[in-house]
């Protein structure tokens, strides 16, 4: 038998998770979140380490409840595979790929975007030739997907999808359309900020993440249960994107800026690898 | 535990997947690293499941391992697999039943005397970042009772990490994000989150 224990998770949280129970105002959700949050503040006051991820118990995104280990991650050493990654080269993503604007016959609507950045190791390792995966809604804030009813016009110009491995030094640039905020079931009048989903690998499989990249400024931030999950500000701040004049190109397209840093490579690294990468 | 020198920079926090993935993650042949044909085709397959037992429909899994003779893979090609080369990762949604199938091989042990395992990563909606697991193979038990991993957990958790070998030589792996038999979740060192 198990030496840990487990409190049930009992009828009345159960119910939450009905999708038609959605009828708790954003004040209560707001409130929960406001409440960690405090928590989290003091504890940082009285000497704890900032943290640097969502949590995965946070119960303001209410899908979570259910579906996050009450156990704590076991620590392990990564082992022979967990070091390395797969790979991905020219066969399995055409460059073209990188322009979520042009996979259709015309020209999709929305406010055209640059997002450009570099894919960086937690030793700031530049992460060379490996697959981002990016997912996104279109300007009107729908996803082609059967299980978004959202009643907001598809574009049949978007689908939403785009890929790209990155550079020699970790370099990755997609040109796509800015995604709007949408509504959600989490709580009654919930709304996610917009946002576009980044799936990464490294060197090591121990490095393979999943994400969501938001604009600066966006009203919504606040009020979002999986934005708030990461209860250390300087941490959230860094899923957000900087508008950069630099990636903006003349009568073409507003660009913006974002860096993605990895966790820490376990692997020994040889002088020459280090170069090559 | 090895010396883990602190890092540079800070990493960048995970998402959830989210709900609606369906047209950017999932590929045609995903699942299968092998041909069903390949003379050594193996199924691993199970159910991914909640804190109260029911089955997760909206949950995403990928694999990476060794090939049959514990070489770890370094070739492209996982996105349009010609059928041939093994490149050692594989991707698979979950239908609606949380059920998923992948078609591979044994991996063999990567150093001599190691227990051969394949890693796995669960996303899902709902899941706020992703989590990392073991899938063992069950018939060295020798290796098994040498595993770092394993001898640090309890009886009733380390049996979680372990596949059960059925009669017509697939693998069975259940996947529980919560409970009783929760599956042992990892985490490395220089993850960000000591």
């Amino acid at each position: 038998m198990s030496q840990e224990s487990f409190e049930p998770v009992g009828e009345e949280t159960f119910a939450r998770l009905d999708p038609a129970a959605t009828a708790e105002s954003q004040e209560r959700i707001s409130g929960e979140i406001a409440s960690i949050h405090g928590v989290y503040q003091e504890s940082v006051s009285d000497g704890a380490g900032a943290e640097t991820q969502p949590r995965v118990d946070f119960a303001p995104y209410r899908s979570s409840l259910l579906r996050h280990p009450t156990k704590n991650l076991h620590h392990a050493d990564p082992e022979t595979i967990e070091l390395y990654s797969p790979a991905f080269g020219q066969r399995d993503v055409h460059p073209l790929e990188a322009d979520l604007t042009i996979q259709h016959n015309g020209e999709p609507i929305g406010e055209r975007i640059v997002v450009a950045g570099r894919v960086l190791d937690g030793d700031g390792r530049p992460v060379a030739g490996q697959l981002i995966e990016v997912w996104q809604a279109n300007a009107a804030g729908r996803y082609i997907h059967k299980r978004d009813q959202h009643p907001a016009p598809i574009d049949p110009n978007f689908t939403g999808v785009g890929r790209a491995l990155t550079g020699p030094n970790g370099e990755y640039r997609f040109t796509t359309i800015k995604p709007a905020p949408y509504p959600w079931k989490n709580h009654r009048n919930a709304w996610r900020p917009a946002h576009i989903h980044f799936s990464l690998f490294g060197t090591d499989f121990t490095q393979r993440m999943i994400t969501q990249m938001y604009f600066p400024g966006d009203p919504l931030f606040s009020l979002d249960p999986i934005y708030q999950s990461i209860t250390d500000q300087r941490a959230r701040d860094r899923l957000v994107a900087s508008y950069d004049h630099a990636v903006t190109s003349h009568e073409w397209a507003t660009g913006y800026s974002w860096d993605i840093v990895l966790t820490g490579s376990n692997r020994t690294w040889m002088e020459n690898e280090e170069e090559e990468h | 535990m090895p010396q883990t020198p602190a890092m540079k920079l800070v990493p960048t926090p995970g998402q959830t997947i989210g709900p609606f993935y369906g047209y950017a993650l999932p590929y045609e042949g995903g699942e299968r690293l092998v041909e069903r044909t390949h003379p050594g085709a193996v199924r691993l397959h199970g159910t991914v499941y909640d804190g109260n037992g029911e089955p997760i429909p909206d949950a995403l899994l990928e694999i990476w391992q060794a090939d049959e003779n514990g070489t770890v893979p370094s070739t492209a090609g996982s996105l349009h697999r010609d059928g041939y080369t093994f490149t050692g990762w594989g991707r698979q949604t979950v239908d609606n039943v949380g059920y998923f199938n992948f078609t591979t091989v044994n991996p063999g042990p990567t150093e001599e005397g190691a227990a051969p395992f394949i890693q796995m990563v669960v996303f899902a909606r709902g899941l706020l970042n992703r989590l990392f697991t073991r899938v063992y193979l069950p018939e060295d038990t020798e290796a098994l009772n040498n595993d770092r991993l394993l001898s640090s957990l309890s009886e009733h958790r380390r049996s979680s990490l372990i596949a059960t070998r059925e009669e017509d030589g697939s693998l069975r792996f259940d996947v529980r994000l919560q409970g009783r038999d929760e599956t042992v979740f990892l985490a490395f060192p220089r993850n960000g989150e000591e």
